[in-house]
């Protein structure tokens, strides 16, 4: 893995890998001193084109934690606001030497045109692009879901295990979102059966070739596939509404929230052992109320805190770790001293 | 503007649209004589069996193994100029088209300043007419500045020395009902035609490949095939209703296949044309983002690809049209949201026809001349080319070896663009010579200006150093 681009680049040994090292990179975590010597003297770049302060601090707090200099370069006010290509912009940190370059970015596919150029000799780790892929964002939520569901219902340890069996529905605007691309990617690879769920403006054209059910209706899909993990996607407010570009897709909030909004009656249609997921921000009221999203089943608090475990473990195997899909893993504990 | 060249081409053994190999003679701007004992009594010499003559005024070609095609004509050139010569000038964009074994070009508006005046088709056509390589037809812009808001002085554009017959505001549909009803009536005045670049504007904003199974993953906007569909369905109703001709540029998908079919059972007036990039290339090659294959129309699906083969064949479709579109490095050396839409294709198109129609039974040689060259010439009502190849006709020819394979450099191109598609690919055939009006663009696959015509170097200088050819 010399970089990661795309969860769909990832095969099942290799994805567990990557969960397991984030298992002991979270184990760290609660020991008073967090920060690891891994990555001393290496750097990393926060390059990111499109404004996303969670993301950015989470992938800041990661490598911080194992002792790499990060640097954030933000397009807002930089020379790309003034009309600098992405090329330009790269070859100035490949001449600053970025060990890793973390891209945010607009357009679907920049990271990979960054990694294919030959601009940047360093590891290159989408964090989002366009409507595509969010890899690390995929890599979290599987982890959250493996340590709640699997292995005992979350009482035993996980490790080595992936999450095959385990029903997890994604709700929202598939159209738009890099979130459910990555999730459905992994999960399949996982051993996950995927069901998206959306009004049908908010599926792709071309969805029937993606390895997941596809279901109009949010209701029957709870009730009747009892689902371990429930998924809520962001649904902008301006894909609503007629007459502005980019919207029209469902006739108004309340019509949306009555098909598809995550509330205490939905809830309840929930398995007991089921969890309540959302990759934030919430819009709280339209595709999640404030009942499912402050319930004891809600574990999006803990996705944020997962999210830096997993891409502590993204840029630990990039930088340091040896990892290959035929196998031979180093064991994590021979670099980083985790017991 | 001179007729001809006081040079003698003496083409040996060349095989005229594939068919029995023969003898011509280019002469005085004309095919002067065709079989070797008509070549001999119009030299007033005795050719031996060699091809030697003993004549200093004429150029032997030793040309067997060659096909002798019609010069081509292409119907659908961004020649950039003015405006964009960082890109492509006419004299770059003519010289590849000379070297892809092209006569006649027809240069599309979208320049800067837009060609909706006669001024500015007057321009280009001039441009053309100095560089030499082919002869250059502007097309006229349908509306003032592309803005698909009023037409464009069609008229004037029509009676300016440069005799613009072809009219498109390609890059942008003519997407007005009310403007395309009026432009399809107003050239009639003319014996015009309107050639559509059928995209439907609101289904596709920020449209970015073909909308399908690979747009859905590489989360792409989509570019429907409806959106080309809508277009055209509406334009031939309108074109049979106003009794008008009527061109498809670049159609792309099965159902714009059907459509015309349908429309031509009717009996409507309409024309249609592929690209070669469409004959080959699928959406599958959008996967790792290499903008080197962003397109307007965009690549599509396998099954699209294979309906307009089918299309080509059975005379659907009309012709083959490069959409030569050069783009600076710049412009592709990006990620894909931010690249510029277009390939270049003037000095591929003949081999991908070859490739795809001829090199698979699919169609002859006779057929590639009526595709790209006579049925062109027809549509844009270009008198002196796309002629049979026949005593008196004008010496716009070309000769092809479809037994060379060649692999694409795009930085060996004679286009001032290195955006091809084709890139290290091994293509078959290759543009040998080309002639305009008898004068050689291009001898042994190299250009030949005509300054070196001029100073003479034909006899013992550059080029009768090549092989192949001989004084």
């Amino acid at each position: 893995m010399r970089h990661l681009l795309s969860t769909g680049d990832l095969d099942r040994e290799t994805a567990v890998h990557v969960l397991d090292t984030a298992a002991g990179m979270a184990a760290t975590q609660s020991r008073e001193i967090k920060k690891l010597p891994t990555l001393r003297g290496r750097t990393v770049v926060n390059l990111f084109f499109e404004d996303s302060t969670r993301t950015r601090i989470s992938f800041e707090t990661a490598a911080k934690r194992l002792s790499a200099d990060v640097i954030n370069f933000s397009a807002k006010g930089s020379s790309v606001s003034k009309g600098e290509s992405l090329k330009d912009t790269a070859l100035t940190l490949q001449a600053m030497g970025a060990d890793a370059v973390v891209i945010r970015h607009s357009a679907s596919g920049a990271p990979h045109t960054l990694a294919r150029s030959g601009w940047v000799d360093g590891a290159v780790v989408n964090a989002g692009d366009g409507t595509h892929q969010h890899p690390t964002q995929a890599l979290l939520d599987a982890y959250t879901i493996r340590r709640h569901l699997v292995g005992a219902g979350g009482t035993a340890d996980p490790a080595g295990r992936d999450l095959a069996g385990l029903r997890v529905a994604v709700v929202g605007d598939v159209l738009h979102s890099r979130v459910a691309r990555s999730n459905v990617d992994l999960l399949t690879t996982l051993g996950a059966e995927v069901t998206l769920v959306a009004p049908p403006t908010l599926v792709p054209v071309g969805v029937e070739a993606w390895p997941c059910r596809v279901s109009y209706h949010l209701d029957p899909v709870l009730a009747d596939q009892r689902p371990d993990a429930v998924m809520m996607l962001r649904v902008q407010r301006e894909r609503m509404g007629a007459g502005a570009a980019g919207g029209g897709y469902f006739p108004t909030p309340l019509e949306y929230t009555r098909g598809y909004g995550l509330d205490a009656r939905r809830l309840a249609l929930l398995p007991d052992h089921a969890i309540v997921m959302h990759p934030g921000p919430m819009n709280r009221g339209l595709e999640i109320s404030a009942d499912a999203a402050d319930s004891p089943r809600a574990v999006i608090v803990e996705q944020v805190a997962n999210g830096v475990a997993v891409r502590m473990a993204v840029l630990y195997l990039l930088l340091a770790g040896e990892v290959s899909p035929a196998g031979g893993h180093e064991r994590l504990d021979d670099r980083t001293g985790i017991a | 503007m001179s007729s001809g060249t006081a040079q003698r081409y003496l083409l040996t053994g060349v095989a005229p649209l594939g068919g029995e190999p023969t003898d011509l003679l280019l002469a005085g701007g004309v095919v002067a004589a065709v079989g070797a004992d008509d070549v001999r009594a119009a030299l007033g010499t005795g050719t031996g069996a060699d091809g030697g003559h003993g004549l200093d005024d004429v150029v032997t070609v030793d040309g067997a193994g060659l096909v002798a095609l019609p010069g081509l004509v292409d119907l659908h050139t961004h020649l950039r100029e003015p405006g964009r010569e960082d890109a492509e000038t006419v004299g770059s964009g003519t010289r590849a088209a000379a070297l892809g074994g092209f006569t006649a070009v027809h240069a599309m508006a979208n320049t800067s300043p837009v060609a909706d005046t006669a001024g500015v088709v007057e321009q280009v056509w001039r441009l053309g007419r100095d560089a030499g390589w082919v002869d250059v037809h502007p097309v006229g812009a349908v509306s003032v500045g592309l803005e698909g808001a009023s037409l464009a002085e069609l008229g004037a554009m029509a009676a300016s020395a440069a005799r613009v017959r072809v009219f498109s505001d390609d890059g942008k549909c003519v997407h007005d009902p009310v403007l395309m009803r009026r432009a399809l009536e107003y050239v009639k005045a003319f014996d015009g035609v309107v050639a559509q670049h059928a995209q439907e504007p609101r289904l596709t904003v920020g449209a970015q490949m073909h909308e399908g199974v690979v747009s859905a993953e590489l989360g792409l906007a989509g570019w429907p095939a409806v959106a080309e569909e809508a277009i055209i369905a509406r334009d031939v109703l309108l074109a049979e209703h106003v009794g008008s001709r009527l061109h498809v540029c670049h159609l792309s998908t099965a159902g714009s296949v059907e459509l015309i079919r349908w429309a031509k059972s009717r009996g409507i007036a309409v024309t249609a044309e592929v690209t070669p990039h469409h004959l080959v290339l699928t959406d599958e090659l959008a996967r790792d983002y290499d903008p080197i294959y962003k397109v307007n129309p965009p690549l599509r699906t396998q099954a699209d690809v294979d309906a307009v083969r089918d299309g080509l064949a059975d005379g659907t479709i009309d012709i083959v049209a490069t959409d030569h579109a050069p783009h600076t490095r710049e412009d592709k050396d990006c990620e894909w949201g931010a690249a510029a839409m277009g390939m270049t294709g003037l000095e591929t198109a003949l081999s991908v026809v070859q490739q795809t129609m001829v090199d698979t039974g699919r169609m002859t040689w006779a057929d590639v001349a009526r595709v790209m060259s006579t049925a062109p010439a027809a549509i844009g009502r270009v008198e002196d080319h796309g002629r049979p190849i026949a005593v008196g006709e004008p010496a716009n020819l070309t000769l092809v070896d479809p037994a060379a394979r060649t692999v694409v450099v795009p930085e060996r191109q004679g286009t001032a663009s290195v955006n091809s598609p084709f890139r290290g690919r091994e293509l078959p055939g290759r543009v040998v010579a080309t002639f305009l009006r008898g004068r050689a663009t291009v001898l042994d696959g190299q250009a030949v200006d005509r300054a070196g015509q001029h100073a003479g170097q034909h006899a013992g200088g550059g080029v009768a150093d090549v092989p192949g050819v001989r004084s």
